[in-house]
Order: C-alpha cells, then sequence, then structure tokens
C-alpha cells in the first residue's frame, strides 16, 4: 500500500498556458470530452427524435398512466391486488412476485449448486458420476425448454382438481398446484416474528461481543449454538406464551376449486424448479472450481498446525476457495434473476408479463420497457452491490 | 418473443428516423414493390400459414386485396406474424404498413396509441369456453374457476369487468402464446377458456373432438368489432385501405362475385359501372389504378366469399355470418356509397 504514493518523476511539467496536442494531458482531456459529447449527443438525438415522432403520429407519453386503474386481474400476488387498483400497483406485485422467485430461486440453488459441486470431487465413483451427468445434461438444455417441461409435468401429469391426489390430510397435489393447510388468523404469528427479529439482533451483538473479548483475552465463545438457540428459542417461547393455537385453515373443494389453505401454484412451481435447477448446474461448477484451486499442500499444512478437520475447512479452505466462488457465483445469481423474465411463457405474474400488459392495454410501448429495465438494472445492481461487499469482506488480508 | 417487443420498441426509436420523413406511404410501397402486412402467428380462419406455407385467412385476405388495389397482385406482400404484444410497436414504428389481426377498435387504441382503424371486417365478441363435463349451462356459474387467457388482449379486461359486475371471483393464467394457452386449457390447468367467439370456434375446431368436448357458453360479454388499423398521419394510405374492404362488401351487395365480375363490366346500371371502374374517377381519386375494384373481385373476390372460404359453415370454424350478414339481410355490414 505504502508503495503507491511515489512522486510523479518523468510526468509532464505544466510549461505555463501553452496548449499543444503533443502534450499528453492536453491529448488525454481533449479525447475524453469528445467521447462524453459524442455520447450526449447521440442520446439526445434519440431521445428527442423518439419524442418528436411519438408527438408527430400522437401518441400518448409520459408515465401518468401509472395511476390509472388497471382493470385486468393477476393471478398470485403477494400485496393486495384487485382490478380496481392501479397500473402502478399492479407493476409493484409483479416486481414483488419477480423477487419471490429469485430470492427462493437463488437460496435452493446454492444448496443445490454446493451438494453437487462437491458430490462431483467426491472419491465414490457413482456419486460423482450422477453429479457429473446432472450437470453436463441440465446445463446443455435450454432454460425454456427446461421451463415447458416442468409445466407440463404438472398440467399432464397431474390429475384434474376434481379427483386431486390427497396424501396427507388437508393436502392435496392435483393440476391447480399443492394446496396445504395455513395456520388460521392469529396474533401470535405477528408476535412470533417480532421475537424472531429480537433474536437475530441480540445474536449479531453477541457476536461482536464475543469477537472483541477474543481479541482481548483470547477465550472463545459458543456463538453460533448460542445464537441457534436463541433463533429458535424465543419465536418458540413466543408461541407458547401466546396460547399456543393449532386451529389450521383447511382447503376444501369448493364449486371449481379448493377454498381455503395456501397455494403453491403450477406456474410458481415450474418457474422455481426450471431456475433453480438449471441455474445449480453452473453453480456446481464454481463450487468444484473454487475447491479445486486451493492447493491439497494447504490443508496439509493447516493440519501440522494441529487444527481440527472443522476449523481447517472454516479458516483455511473455504476461505481461500470462496475468493475463487464468488465473483462467477454473483454472476449466476444475477443471470436467475433476469432468467426469471421466461415466466411470461408458462403464464406465472412477473413483472415483464404486467408490463407487458400493461403496455398493450396502453400503448406505450417504450415507458413499459424503460419500466422493466429499469426494475431488473435495480435488482441486478443490488446483487452485485451486495456480493461485492461480500467479496471485500472474505477476501484474504494480505499482512 | 420478449425480444421481439425490444426490438421493436428499439425500432420505435431507432428507425422512425427514416420512417418520419416520409413523404406518402403509397409512394413508399410503390417503389418498395410490396405492402408489409402485421398478421397473426396462428389463429386458423383468421391468419395462419397453412401446410405449404402459405398465409391464409379472412385478416390476411384483406391484406392481398390491399395489394391487388396497388399492384393488381395478392402475393406483393411481406407478412409479419405479430403476438398481441407486439402488434402495437410494430404499426407505430412502421414495420408494418397495415395491421390486420383480429384488432379490436377501441377508443383508446384510436387515440393514445395512434391508430386509425379502417371500416370493421369482422363483428366479434367475447365468450367463454368450458369442458362439457363441468355440466355449466351459464357464464353466471362460473364463480371461483380458472380462467386461462391470452396476455395483452381486451380479453384480459372484459374478463375482470365482467366477473368484477357479477360480484364474482376468478383466477386468471395469463400465458403469452397462442398455442400456449389453449395446451393449458385443453390438459386442465383451467376451467375456462376466454377469447373472441370466432377464436373460440377456431381452438375448439383445432382439436379431433374438441366440437364434442367443449361448448362455448351462451353469454358474449363484450363488443369486439375486429379491424384493420394504419398508423397516423397517412390519410391517402388510410383511405386506400378503407375503401379497399368497402369495395368487398358492396360487391356483395351488388351481388357481384369474383366469378361473376366480367359480366358487369358493361353493366347497364351507372352506379355499378362507377364502381367497377368502367366509368373512371374512382380510382383517381384514392391515387390507384381506375379498374382496383374490379382487381379486387376478381383475384380476392366479395366480403361474403372470403367470410366463406375462410370462417364459413363449410370451414373447421363452422361460424354463421350472424352480425356479420350484410345490412340488408339483418346484419351490419354496410357501405357508405361509391360515388
Amino acid at each position: 500500500m505504502a508503495t503507491e504514493t511515489r512522486t510523479a518523476q518523468g510526468a509532464s511539467v505544466p510549461g505555463g498556458s501553452s496548449f499543444s496536442l503533443s502534450d499528453p494531458t492536453v491529448r488525454a482531456i481533449v479525447y475524453q470530452v469528445l467521447v462524453v459529447g459524442a455520447v450526449v449527443l447521440v442520446g439526445w438525438f434519440l431521445i428527442s427524435n423518439t419524442l418528436d415522432n411519438l408527438a408527430r403520429r400522437s401518441i400518448a407519453t409520459g408515465y401518468s398512466f401509472l395511476e390509472r386503474e388497471a382493470a385486468f386481474g393477476i393471478g398470485e400476488h403477494l400485496i393486495d391486488y384487485s382490478p380496481k387498483d392501479t397500473y402502478g400497483r399492479a407493476f409493484l406485485v409483479g416486481v414483488l412476485n419477480t423477487l419471490k422467485v429469485s430470492i427462493i430461486g437463488i437460496i435452493l440453488a446454492t444448496i443445490i449448486g454446493t451438494l453437487v459441486g462437491v458430490a462431483r470431487l467426491s472419491s465414490n465413483w457413482l456419486i460423482a458420476r450422477l453429479a457429473s451427468a446432472y450437470v453436463e445434461i441440465v446445463r446443455n438444455i435450454p432454460p425454456l425448454l427446461q421451463l415447458f417441461f416442468w409445466y407440463a409435468l404438472v398440467s399432464d401429469g397431474l390429475p384434474p382438481v376434481r379427483s386431486a391426489l390427497n396424501p396427507l390430510p388437508g393436502v392435496f397435489l392435483s393440476q391447480r398446484g399443492l394446496i396445504v393447510p395455513a395456520p388460521s388468523d392469529d396474533p401470535v404469528w405477528k408476535m412470533m416474528g417480532i421475537a424472531l427479529v429480537v433474536a437475530v439482533v441480540v445474536t449479531l451483538a453477541l457476536r461482536f461481543w464475543a469477537k472483541a473479548r477474543q481479541a482481548r483475552t483470547g477465550q472463545i465463545f459458543p456463538v453460533g449454538w448460542t445464537g441457534l438457540g436463541l433463533i429458535l428459542g424465543l419465536p418458540l417461547v413466543a408461541y407458547i406464551a401466546g396460547g399456543a393455537p393449532v386451529a389450521l385453515d383447511m382447503p376444501v373443494l369448493k364449486g371449481f376449486n379448493f377454498a381455503g389453505g395456501m397455494v403453491i401454484s403450477p406456474e410458481f412451481f415450474a418457474i422455481l424448479t426450471g431456475l433453480t435447477v438449471y441455474t445449480s448446474a453452473f453453480i456446481a461448477e464454481v463450487v468444484r472450481s473454487g475447491i479445486i484451486a486451493v492447493n491439497w499442500g494447504q490443508t496439509e499444512a493447516a493440519r501440522a498446525l494441529g487444527l481440527p478437520s472443522g476449523p481447517t475447512l472454516r479458516l483455511v479452505i473455504l476461505p481461500q476457495a470462496l475468493r475463487v466462488i464468488v465473483p462467477p457465483l454473483t454472476s449466476q445469481y444475477l443471470n436467475l434473476t433476469k432468467n426469471s423474465s421466461l415466466a411470461l411463457a408458462i403464464g406465472y405474474p412477473d413483472l415483464v408479463s404486467i408490463a407487458n400488459t400493461t403496455l398493450n392495454q396502453t400503448g406505450q410501448a417504450i415507458e413499459g420497457v424503460t419500466m422493466i429495465m429499469g426494475s431488473y438494472l435495480s435488482i441486478s445492481l443490488s446483487i452485485s452491490l451486495f456480493m461485492n461487499w461480500y467479496n471485500k469482506r472474505i477476501a484474504l488480508v494480505e499482512r | 418473443m420478449k425480444s421481439g417487443i425490444l426490438a421493436a420498441a428499439a425500432a420505435a426509436v431507432v428507425v422512425t428516423a427514416s420512417v418520419g420523413a416520409e413523404a406518402g406511404l403509397l409512394d413508399t410501397v410503390k417503389s418498395r414493390g410490396f405492402i408489409q402486412c402485421g398478421v397473426n402467428a396462428g389463429l386458423p380462419g383468421f391468419g395462419s400459414p397453412d401446410s405449404a406455407g402459405n398465409w391464409t385467412g379472412l385478416d390476411v385476405d384483406f391484406c392481398r386485396a390491399i395489394a391487388v388495389a396497388i399492384f393488381n397482385d395478392p402475393t406483393k406482400i411481406k407478412f409479419t406474424p405479430l403476438s398481441a404484444q407486439q402488434r402495437f410497436p410494430a404499426i407505430q414504428s412502421g414495420e408494418v404498413d397495415v395491421l390486420s389481426r383480429n384488432t379490436t377498435v377501441t377508443l383508446t387504441r384510436d387515440t393514445s396509441v395512434g391508430l386509425n382503424f379502417a371500416p370493421v371486417t369482422y363483428y366479434d365478441g367475447q365468450g367463454f369456453m368450458v369442458n362439457k363435463k363441468l355440466g355449466v349451462k351459464s357464464a353466471k356459474e362460473l364463480n371461483g374457476a380458472t380462467v386461462c387467457v391470452q396476455s395483452g388482449t381486451t380479453t384480459e379486461l372484459n374478463l375482470a369487468d365482467y366477473f368484477r359486475a357479477n360480484n364474482m371471483e376468478y383466477k386468471p393464467v395469463v400465458i403469452e402464446s397462442e398455442a400456449e394457452v389453449n395446451a393449458a386449457y385443453f390438459a386442465g390447468r383451467c376451467d375456462v377458456r376466454t377469447a373472441d367467439v370466432s377464436d373460440l370456434a377456431a381452438t375448439r375446431g383445432s382439436v379431433a373432438s374438441g366440437a364434442q368436448d367443449h361448448v362455448i357458453l351462451p353469454e358474449v360479454i363484450s363488443k369486439e368489432p375486429l379491424a384493420p388499423a394504419v398508423r397516423h398521419g397517412d390519410d391517402q394510405w388510410f383511405d386506400i385501405v378503407k375503401w379497399t374492404i368497402n369495395v368487398t362488401i358492396q360487391a356483395e351487395e351488388f351481388g357481384i362475385t369474383s366469378k361473376n365480375v366480367d359480366e358487369f363490366v358493361n353493366s347497364k346500371n351507372p352506379d355499378i359501372l362507377r364502381f367497377i371502374g368502367t366509368t373512371p374517377g374512382m380510382g383517381k381519386a384514392l391515387g390507384l389504378d381506375e379498374k382496383y375494384a374490379y382487381n379486387i373481385i376478381k383475384k380476392i373476390g366479395n366480403y361474403g366469399e372470403i367470410f366463406e372460404r375462410n370462417v364459413g359453415p363449410a370451414t373447421p370454424l363452422k361460424l354463421e355470418r350472424g352480425l356479420n350478414a350484410l345490412w340488408t339481410k339483418g346484419g351490419l355490414q354496410y357501405t357508405a356509397p361509391f360515388r
């Protein structure tokens, strides 16, 4: 670090106010100004030309349509929505649906990917070959085709709703998806949520304190077990204190469909499974390469120092493997999020699907497309920011 | 599909640079040598390629009629299959000259989408189709049903309005492509498929035992006048499209068909002589050949012939004329006079 503050020897010395293109500093500035100017000019041309043409064809512009009534229905929504709500709220429903499938997909794909990646390195011939076959088959079939496959599996493979499979009391499996009993409304669920948040905060504080103490005295405090106890225990205490309600909202076949309970729709199942399986194959390869990248000598050295195998993995192998794993892993997370736009093909109401309906009803294609682009850009940049922060945190500190 | 929309939007940004300065679409089309027509990618009876790859259908025939009016050649067309979402960016950006793709005329499309609608080529209405096994007799019994609907159509709005007005709940399954949404319905993912009645008839006709297993409910919940559309800003082109359609209706009213049109060239009726171009004037007013009406009737036929050939009782769609009969026969097809 200290070596970077070097005196600027040999760089151009300002010789008065003479302006010459032979001066590298002047030249650099001139070129940059020219490039920026050209970019601004092209941007201005595209925008003004578009606005001009839209006005000439008397096509409406602007985002005021977001406040108008949407008047179309959406099959799945995390927040309350009815056709009486605005286009703006409909779009928000779409964004939340995209986030839902992306976040759950990223978590599942990471878990499956890690397992498969490790399995591929296994010394067990069968396990290693099975993992290889999984990776090679899954990552070489286009994701859209996989989505159609999973969707067809549910809509053609399962029985119609009136003869739904009933493997457990209250659990129904049919072309309408998986329907399970949901806990009835009760204030205790809110209390448990609060208890969970409190437990997480206390655990983080405990970890901070334990680290400081270890630095000071060298004593190790079992943060992991205490934290686990807190996170599981506090909500449990809240549940028992709230009277431990056991009432369930059981699904009942009424008319065309089941009423009550929680539903995992075939569309959500197909998009989630498709994205998870597809991305997990790539993550498996990323994990495998990360582990191989750490020299076997590191393990031997750690053992020679007397470290048990747990800390060897945690303190020696993983930090070095993660250095290789995290950057490509970020790309895979971004891919999964962006691939969720394929949901359109199988009817999962993600943000592209809803923006498409909106732009078709209002005719404002440019606004709709900018909203889609803006949303994906924000989601993707958030993921990269988080992953970059994480990458920096786990990076090896060279002393 | 998405890339199509993006491409169209990008085209709206970039291509307009050249189209914006157009002199007149008719001259552009003449120097280009063919018209560009946006059609449905796969709706039997209205717009779909046949087994030999030729585009056929009611909407397609009206495109061909425009090509005949200008070039006297029904093959001078480039067909662009468009999804429901792609169609408006495509016509707005100039990717197609005329959109003949079972598109419903509405106020917002006429105004803020920036379209001008030619006369209605098919009076349709939205209906519901269900499997006979469900035993449903009326759309009023559909409370709680799961409904398969294609995205990006007025259908989606009418569906929501109808259930709201009747205080019923429904669960939409919205899929972009016509083929996929039909597949989901036939697989049993939905109880109900909703679309324009003509579309439902085409869908039902596309599977082997469709007519025995599926029933179209009697309720028609909306008015869906389907018409070709052009961009705002070129009145001459709009006139040509409009009067090309009128020619087919007027011809049927006069009793002129593709088979007997030559008998009328020396008719005694001055109205017919003016219409068919023996007495000059009408073609010139439109900027077309004086024999344009004769050519359209000779090569494409009158409205009745187009209807019967594509969607009539002899086709798998088995649609009656109904609202689409001539005004003289109790229908709505009517044209302003040619004078």
